[in-house]
């Protein structure tokens, strides 16, 4: 576990480079979320669908830039979290995510801290969006 | 305009327990590994006493349905995603769930007319306090809008 964070804006998260989505994991997180969407599973309803093969989750790749903050939980926790999909996470792809602080805020017993985060793969970003992450005082 | 006559709309609240097992298992496919999502003694040596949950698992909730709203079973696009926690969530936890139609816009995009469906869910602590607010936008392709309008 890392010790209390102590951002200041502008500071970057250290971009993690993560293993290339398998089919597996979209099986595991169809599993874990319950969203069975075909074109998340099945090779053929994704070309039915105009996709050349089955893509990820949308919400996979969001819980994937979540993971920034993971090593923080001791500390404080995801207070928001928004996210826009811009571009397709297909089977193979390794996501790199990574942040920026770009605002913070003292609160009477916290302090909270503003992220632009994304998830891109080899070709384009394929969400982008905002953290807010409370990091309580000691 | 898109299923207008159901703009506002509302489901009946849903109760929901967060499972540790489901909760498990969604760590472990998002692939993270933080033990105060699974390890009771690391949670309970936390500030929290118990066991987190991971931020967008409330994602996974039933939210019941809206009376008379069906939407196509495939080819809706989730455009957006946005949660907001009062507080955090935590494993065993009872939660009131329900869900709104708050907007329903058109929008001409490259490839035809697009619709844009905007939700927002809500979960709420057995005596009434908001724990969650999420909002997701939903968008509907010029194909699917056919199969819905036909």
């Amino acid at each position: 576990m890392n010790g209390t964070p102590n951002w200041s804006v502008g500071e970057r998260l250290e971009e993690r480079v993560l293993p290339p989505i398998s089919r597996l994991q979209l099986i595991k997180y169809a599993g874990a979320s319950g969203d069975y969407n075909p074109i998340h599973l099945v090779d053929e309803a994704a070309e039915e669908a105009g996709l050349p093969g089955v893509i990820a989750h949308g919400m996979l790749t969001v819980a994937t830039m979540g993971l920034l903050f993971s090593p923080y939980l001791e500390h404080g926790y995801v207070k928001s979290f928004g996210s826009r999909f811009s571009g397709m996470v297909n089977v193979g792809d390794a996501l790199r995510v990574g942040g920026r602080v770009t605002g913070m805020e003292t609160t009477e017993e916290a302090m909270l801290y503003t992220f632009d985060v994304y998830a891109r793969n080899d070709t384009e970003t394929a969400a982008a969006g905002v953290v807010g992450f409370l990091v309580y005082g000691e | 305009m898109l299923y207008g006559e159901f703009v506002g709309g509302r489901s009946k609240p849903l109760l929901n327990l967060v499972e540790r097992g489901a909760v498990r298992k969604f760590a472990e496919a998002i692939a993270d590994p933080n033990p105060l999502y699974v390890d009771e003694a690391a949670a309970k040596r936390s500030r929290y006493g118990r066991l987190l949950v991971p931020p967008t698992f409330p994602r996974t909730f039933d939210y019941g349905h809206i009376e008379g709203l069906k939407l196509p079973s495939a080819g809706m696009i989730h455009g957006e995603f946005h949660i907001s926690y009062e507080r955090p969530l935590f494993v065993g936890e009872e939660v009131f769930c329900r869900m709104r139609l708050e907007d329903s816009y058109d929008k001409q995009g490259r490839k035809g007319l697009l619709g844009f469906l905007v939700f927002e869910r809500t979960g709420e602590s057995p005596d009434g306090a908001r724990i969650f607010t999420m909002n997701d936008v939903v968008v509907v392709t010029e194909v699917v809008r056919r199969v819905i309008e036909a």
